[in-house]
């Protein structure tokens, strides 16, 4: 009973202070100073067409580095303590093979899923999108995969060495950022190239490129791990 | 933005409001999944249409695809320990 006074009360409390939020809210009419220094300076600056890509690899890019780290960790525990569960559970369960429908159609859509997940992020100084969303879209191909064929496994290696390779490279590419150019993560000691053609943005496309293949890596490992340890 | 993106934005935005509901009261636990994926792509389009395309891909990617595939395999995998915490307090 006293638990949900107190749920109740931390309830009623939370919602004060959003309606206290919504009640101040007013939209703001002009960008503020940051935003104005961002829409204004990028591309002449940067050279990107994508000022959120801009901001993401390169203004903002140790958060990235921060937020690539944080997947990482996390694919890394889940692969951890499904291998835990995988010491007594080990042989392979019954698998209901897949249907006709989903194999026929995945063998047309999966290179195209893939194809589409390297071009958003090859693309990401250019059009929306990046390195987290054609990774996903990557690790979306792969899933693909796994569902219309249960009983293939994965390689491993391979996705750890591609992991591995993509996060090193991407703090060597910052450390030659802090040697060549302004600071760690500055993409201006490659050309800037011509203003939005495809390799422009000095090392925005490499760093994105990077990011893509490691998370596609991190979340394809991430299924392959569940799907693998799945009884069904 | 138009009159008809307004409407159209509020109207998704009240279908958020009922899947999430739907997600939180759902028997079965598989239409809560699914309602939960609903969600996240009903919020992928109200990005787009506020324009902002690069929150977008991640949600529709992440929020509403990989999400509910992580759901179902993890839903896979507790299957046999559905009853374990029923004790009450």
């Amino acid at each position: 009973m006293i638990k949900r006074a107190i749920v109740l009360l931390f309830l009623l409390a939370l919602g004060s202070l959003f309606a206290q939020l919504l009640g101040e809210y007013s939209p703001d009419v002009t960008l503020n100073e940051t935003a104005r220094y961002y829409a204004e300076r990028t591309a002449e600056e940067l050279g990107a067409a994508n000022v959120v890509t801009a901001i993401v690899v390169t203004y903002r890019g140790l958060d990235t580095l921060g937020e690539v780290t944080v997947l990482f960790l996390a694919s890394t525990i889940v692969g951890l303590v499904l291998a835990a569960g995988r010491g007594h559970a080990g042989r392979p369960g019954v698998r209901v093979p897949a249907g006709e429908l989903l194999t026929t159609g995945s063998r047309f859509l999966m290179p195209l899923v893939m194809l589409l997940g390297v071009y958003v992020f090859v693309n990401g100084h250019l059009t929306p999108g990046g390195g987290f969303q054609g990774g996903a879209i990557v690790a979306s191909g792969a899933l693909l995969a796994l569902l219309a064929n249960p009983a293939k496994h994965f390689s491993h290696a391979v996705i750890s060495v591609v992991e591995s390779i993509a996060g090193v490279a991407y703090v060597l590419v910052g450390v030659l950022g802090m040697v060549w150019a302004g600071g760690f993560l500055d993409n201006r000691f490659l050309p800037l190239g011509e203003f939005g053609a495809l390799a422009s943005a000095g090392a925005i496309p490499v760093i994105y490129t990077l990011i893509g293949l490691k998370v596609g890596a991190e979340l394809s490992s991430m299924l392959a791990n569940l799907s693998e340890t799945e009884e069904l | 933005m138009s009159q008809w993106m307004s409407v159209l934005t509020v109207v998704m935005c009240v279908a958020m409001l009922v899947a999430g509901c739907v997600a939180v009261w759902a028997r079965q636990i598989t239409v809560g999944i699914l309602a939960a994926g609903l969600v996240s792509l009903v919020a992928s389009v109200v990005f787009l249409v506020m324009a902002s395309p690069d929150v977008a891909m991640t949600e529709a990617a992440i929020g509403s695809g990989l999400t509910t595939f992580l759901f179902f395999f993890v839903l896979g995998r507790v299957r046999g320990g559905e009853h374990d915490g029923e004790s009450h307090d």
